[in-house]
């Protein structure tokens, strides 16, 4: 059974194909709306999720599809305390593929080892969020027109954000990338993500806490939120959160083809005063998320011989 | 110092001078009945010194857990006071309940049933990660 757990579950060929069948979605909607017409997806969210879970609903009616789940884990058994396992196990019953979101990190991985339908991880803790990486793909894709060559800096929480760990470890199979990597000191990237995803691969990367000294050589800035869920500490929540603000001002010395990508939602750390700047791709990128959560739902369907 | 050789049971030889009490400890060997040795500090002409264990029962031992504390041991199976079998152990790909996650934000912290397993994932720096949330092991 193939599953989405880690965005390194797929080769470059799978993803460019990925990207193939969204576009082909984006251009023809028409041509998919009845194509999985009969097939359930559960979504099985244990913490909050605004953007994710009804990108993944809306992915699925689009497919002429249905939807069942919860959205939020007092709301299920595991309240009762059943296990993740037993709990995928009997979705199985229920659905054809199941999108879940769960706090602690590795339990979708657990249930794909339980389920008999495929499963897609819809982020798990600080982990992965490879849903978030298809989004972002597709969104560099359609900019910049490719993956290679480009140089990206990634700003903010770098050391819990896990879209960012997804999306350097998606890159990292191209050539000629250059990373900036652009954080506070105490939110700096995790030493494993850097040495597995960049140092041994030989790729170059700089590790900077100055965002407008960066700016000028970005093809693409990747905005990141402080997220207070992942901090144990309120107190140090509240030191770092303000800690990088992207405002027109600090734009001045950006190429005039750079794109602005965030993960969404933000709070303050991209000011409104630049969605409409032409730069501006996140809201671009939430549209994208649906494409490619549509073409992936239709993948493992298929890859599970139900489609 | 003379240890009795034993009739049906196993050397673990080879060990790295100072790990045999952890290969004991990991192994589980204080809760056998059996006579059981670890010898210290034994000269070596290859390691200098070494650390051997002698179990004298022919039980099963996990071979990952020697494996993972000191790849390169040796472990000799005796049958009637001869040596049988000789295995050269290798560091294993997978860990299962042998060592434990210590993310708190990991599954396996809140999932008592879970089978805590580690994946050999850099074997020139003997690195172990957690399957589920790829904590590195200590």
């Amino acid at each position: 059974m193939r599953h989405l757990i880690n965005i390194l579950d797929f080769t470059t060929e799978e993803l460019l194909e990925l990207v193939d069948v969204a576009n082909d979605i984006i251009a023809d909607p028409k041509k998919y709306s009845e194509v999985c017409h009969g097939k359930k997806l559960a979504t099985l969210f244990f913490e909050p999720s605004t953007r994710t879970r009804l990108s993944f609903e809306a992915a699925m009616y689009e497919l002429g599809g249905n939807v069942i789940g919860f959205s939020a884990a007092q709301n299920s058994s595991a309240a009762k305390g059943e296990s993740v396992a037993d709990t995928a196990k009997t979705i199985s019953c229920y659905a054809d593929i199941i999108a879940m979101r769960h706090p602690k990190e590795g339990a979708p991985l657990v249930a794909a080892n339980a389920a008999s339908i495929p499963v897609i991880n819809a982020g798990d803790g600080g982990h992965n969020h490879p849903t978030q990486t298809l989004a972002d793909l597709l969104t560099i894709y359609r900019e910049k027109g490719r993956f290679d060559h480009l140089t990206v800096g990634l700003c903010g929480d770098l050391k819990f954000g896990r879209t960012v760990h997804s999306l350097i470890s998606a890159l990292s199979r191209y050539e000629g990338l250059n990373f900036v990597l652009i954080s506070p000191e105490e939110l700096k990237l995790p030493s494993y993500v850097k040495k597995d995803a960049l140092k041994e691969k030989g790729i170059p990367y700089t590790q900077t806490t100055d965002l407008e000294g960066a700016m000028p050589e970005l093809d693409i800035l990747y905005m990141t939120r402080v997220q207070r869920e992942r901090f144990f500490n309120e107190e140090d929540y509240l030191r770092l959160k303000d800690s990088y603000i992207l405002t027109p001002d600090k734009l001045k010395n950006a190429k005039p083809d750079l794109s602005i990508l965030h993960p969404l939602p933000r709070v303050n750390e991209i000011s409104v005063a630049i969605d409409d700047d032409p730069r501006a791709c996140y809201f671009k990128q939430v549209l994208n998320g649906k494409y490619m959560r549509m073409a992936l739902i239709m993948k493992l369907l298929k890859e599970a011989g139900t489609l | 110092m003379n240890i009795d050789s034993i009739q049906n049971g196993i050397v673990i030889d080879h060990i790295t001078a100072g790990l045999g009490m952890r290969l004991y400890d990991l192994l589980g060997l204080e809760k056998l009945d059996c006579s059981v040795a670890i010898i210290k500090n034994v000269h070596s002409d290859k390691q200098g010194k070494k650390d051997i264990i002698k179990i004298d029962a022919d039980i099963p031992v996990n071979l990952d857990v020697i494996g993972y504390v000191d790849p390169g041991v040796t472990v000799n199976i005796i049958q009637g006071g001869v040596l049988v079998e000789k295995k050269r152990i290798d560091m294993p790909e997978t860990l299962t309940n042998v060592i434990f996650c210590k993310n708190p934000r990991c599954i396996t912290s809140c999932e008592q049933e879970l089978k805590h397993v580690f994946v050999l994932t850099d074997r020139k720096h003997k690195v172990y990660r957690c399957l589920y949330c790829e904590t590195k092991a200590n």
